[in-house]
C-alpha cells in the first residue's frame, strides 16, 4: 500500500500519514487517498458521494450503513476505509443494474415495506446478501437475516413480506416468525 | 462519530505483527475485526497512536481438525466463519450455535474470535462453550509463545492475561474429547442483537444414563466467565434425572455472583442460571453437542 507522507508540521504535531487504497464500489474502480482513521461509510458519503449508504447510530446497531464488502453485508461504520482496500464493495446505488429496479427493490415498492425509507437501503443489502446465498430462504430465515437492520417505523410485516415475495416464497406473517 | 488520528499497519507475517507491537509499545492497539475496539476509540475510551491490522495474515483464518491435537480455529476467524465451518459443523456443532447467537449477521461477519476474547467482557458469548469444551489458546510474543488454559485467561471485566505490548492470541484450540454433547444457551433481552443477561454452557460425558464428567461454564453472572464446580460434583457418577439436574441447577446458582444493572436484577440472573443450567444439561444430555 502506497502511503503519502506529509512532512508539514500542523499546531498540533506532525500532520498525519495519507494512503491510497482501491477499491471496487458497484464495479467500477476507484482509488482514493484517506487517513488512517477514515471509515468506510464516510469515504463512500463523503468522497464517492454514494449517499445512498444511511449513518444512524455509528456503533454497529442499527444497520442502515450496511453495504456488501467482498459480498457479504457489514456495518460501513465500524469498517475502516484501509480495511477494505482491495475489496468489492456493493451499496445500494449498485443494486438497480442499468437504472432498471432489482427484483427486491421492485417487490418492496409492491408490498408497501417503505416508510420513511432510512433502513431501506440496508435492508435491500442484508436481503440480496441472504437471497445470493439462499434464494428461497424460509420465514425465520429471512426475519434472521434482517436482524440486524432497524426499522423504527416497525415495518417489519411488509418487510418481510416483500423480501419473500422476491424469492418467491410464501410468508406467513400474520402467524409471527421465530428468528433464531 | 469519528474517530481520533492514528498510523495504520499492515503486517504481512505474525512475526512482524509482534515486532511492531513490541516497537510501537502500548500507544499500538491490535485490529482484528474492530467491531469493539473501534467503537471503544468513537467513544474515546481508548486512543492509539497506531493500529496494528491483522488483516493481511490469513493463516490465522482457518478452521481446521488436526488429528491428536483437536480442532484448530485461527483467532481471526469471524463469528460466521464459526457458524458456517464444516468442522465444526462435524466436531463441535454447539460451537457454531454459539457464535451465532453474538450479535447481528453484519458483526458477525467482521467480529473475530480472537477479538471476542481478548476484550474479555463478562457478557461475551463464545467463553462459556469454549471453556466448557476446555479449551486452550496460543499467545505469541515477539520471542515468545505459550499456551493457556482459556478458564485462567480471564482476570476481570475487560481484563485477561495478555501481554498488550507484546502477545498476540492466534488460535483456540478445542482438544479431541470423550464429550457425547454439549450446548450454550443465552438469554438476551431481544433474539438478536442483545447482550446476554445470562449465559450457561453445559458439556458432559455420558455413559449410557451415567453422567461420566460434566463442565458447566456460566457467562454475565461473574467478573469473568466461571465454572460451577459446585453443580459439576452434584453430578459426578449420576444416573441423570430430571430431579438430578434440577439440583445441579440450584448449586449452579451458588456459583454465581451476578449484579444488577440496565439488562436485569440480580436476583433475576441467579434465577436463570438455575433454569439455563437445567434446560442446558438436559439438551446436552439428550442432544448431544448442539
Amino acid at each position: 500500500m502506497e502511503t503519502i507522507d506529509d512532512t508539514r508540521k500542523t499546531t498540533a504535531g506532525p500532520k498525519p500519514k495519507r494512503y491510497v487504497i482501491d477499491l471496487t464500489v458497484n464495479g467500477d474502480p476507484r482509488t482514493v487517498v484517506v487517513k488512517g482513521n477514515a471509515l468506510l461509510v464516510n469515504v463512500l458519503r463523503d468522497e464517492l458521494d454514494l449517499t445512498g449508504t444511511k449513518k444512524g447510530c455509528e456503533l454497529g446497531d442499527c444497520g442502515s450503513c450496511t453495504v456488501l464488502l467482498d459480498g457479504t453485508p457489514v456495518d460501513a461504520c465500524l469498517v475502516l476505509a484501509l480495511e477494505a482496500d482491495g475489496s468489492e464493495i456493493v451499496t445500494i446505488e449498485g443494486v438497480a443494474a442499468h437504472g432498471e429496479l432489482d427484483r427486491l427493490q421492485a417487490a418492496f415498492v409492491d408490498k408497501a415495506a417503505v416508510q420513511c425509507g432510512y433502513c431501506t437501503p440496508g435492508m435491500i443489502l442484508s436481503a440480496k446478501a441472504l437471497l445470493a446465498g439462499n434464494p428461497h430462504p424460509t420465514e425465520p430465515e429471512i426475519r434472521a437475516a434482517i436482524a440486524g437492520n432497524l426499522c423504527r417505523c416497525t415495518g417489519y410485516v411488509n418487510i418481510v413480506r416483500a423480501i419473500a415475495a422476491a424469492a418467491e416464497v410464501e410468508a406467513v406473517v400474520e402467524q409471527g416468525g421465530e428468528a433464531r | 462519530m469519528f474517530l481520533p488520528d492514528f498510523d495504520y499497519h499492515a503486517p504481512e507475517t505474525l512475526a512482524e505483527a509482534c515486532d511492531l507491537l513490541r516497537d510501537l509499545g502500548p500507544s499500538a492497539k491490535i485490529l482484528a475485526g474492530g467491531t469493539d475496539l473501534l467503537i471503544k476509540m468513537k467513544h474515546g475510551l481508548v486512543t492509539p497512536r497506531a493500529v496494528i491490522s491483522l488483516k493481511a495474515l490469513d493463516e490465522l483464518k482457518t478452521i481446521t481438525h488436526v488429528p491428536g491435537r483437536g480442532v484448530v480455529i485461527g483467532a481471526r476467524a469471524t463469528h460466521n466463519d464459526l457458524v458456517n465451518s464444516p468442522v465444526l459443523h462435524e466436531h463441535f456443532l454447539s460451537v457454531s450455535e454459539a457464535a451465532h447467537k453474538m450479535a447481528n449477521n453484519q458483526i458477525r461477519n467482521r467480529g473475530t474470535v480472537g477479538g471476542n476474547l481478548v476484550n474479555a467482557i463478562p457478557s461475551a458469548d463464545l467463553p462459556p462453550i469454549l471453556i466448557a469444551l476446555d479449551a486452550w489458546i496460543t499467545l505469541v510474543g515477539s520471542n515468545t509463545s505459550r499456551t493457556v488454559p482459556l478458564h485462567t485467561f480471564f482476570t476481570g471485566p475487560s481484563c485477561c492475561v495478555i501481554d498488550p505490548v507484546d502477545e498476540i492470541l492466534t488460535e483456540i484450540v478445542l482438544p479431541d474429547q470423550p464429550t457425547t454433547g454439549s450446548t450454550y444457551l443465552k438469554f438476551g433481552l431481544r433474539r438478536s442483537g442483545a447482550l446476554s443477561v445470562t449465559g450457561v454452557a453445559a458439556a458432559v460425558t455420558m455413559d449410557g444414563d451415567t453422567i461420566v464428567d460434566s463442565r458447566i461454564c456460566l457467562g454475565a453472572v461473574f467478573p469473568v466467565p466461571v465454572r460451577a464446580h459446585d453443580a459439576e460434583d452434584v453430578l459426578r457418577g449420576k444416573t441423570w434425572s430430571d430431579e438430578l439436574l434440577a439440583e445441579a441447577g440450584e448449586a449452579a446458582s451458588c456459583c454465581a455472583l451476578p449484579i444488577t444493572d440496565i439488562r436485569g436484577t440480580a436476583e433475576y440472573r441467579l434465577d436463570l442460571v438455575r433454569v439455563l443450567t437445567k434446560r442446558a444439561l438436559k439438551r446436552a444430555i439428550t442432544e448431544g453437542h448442539v
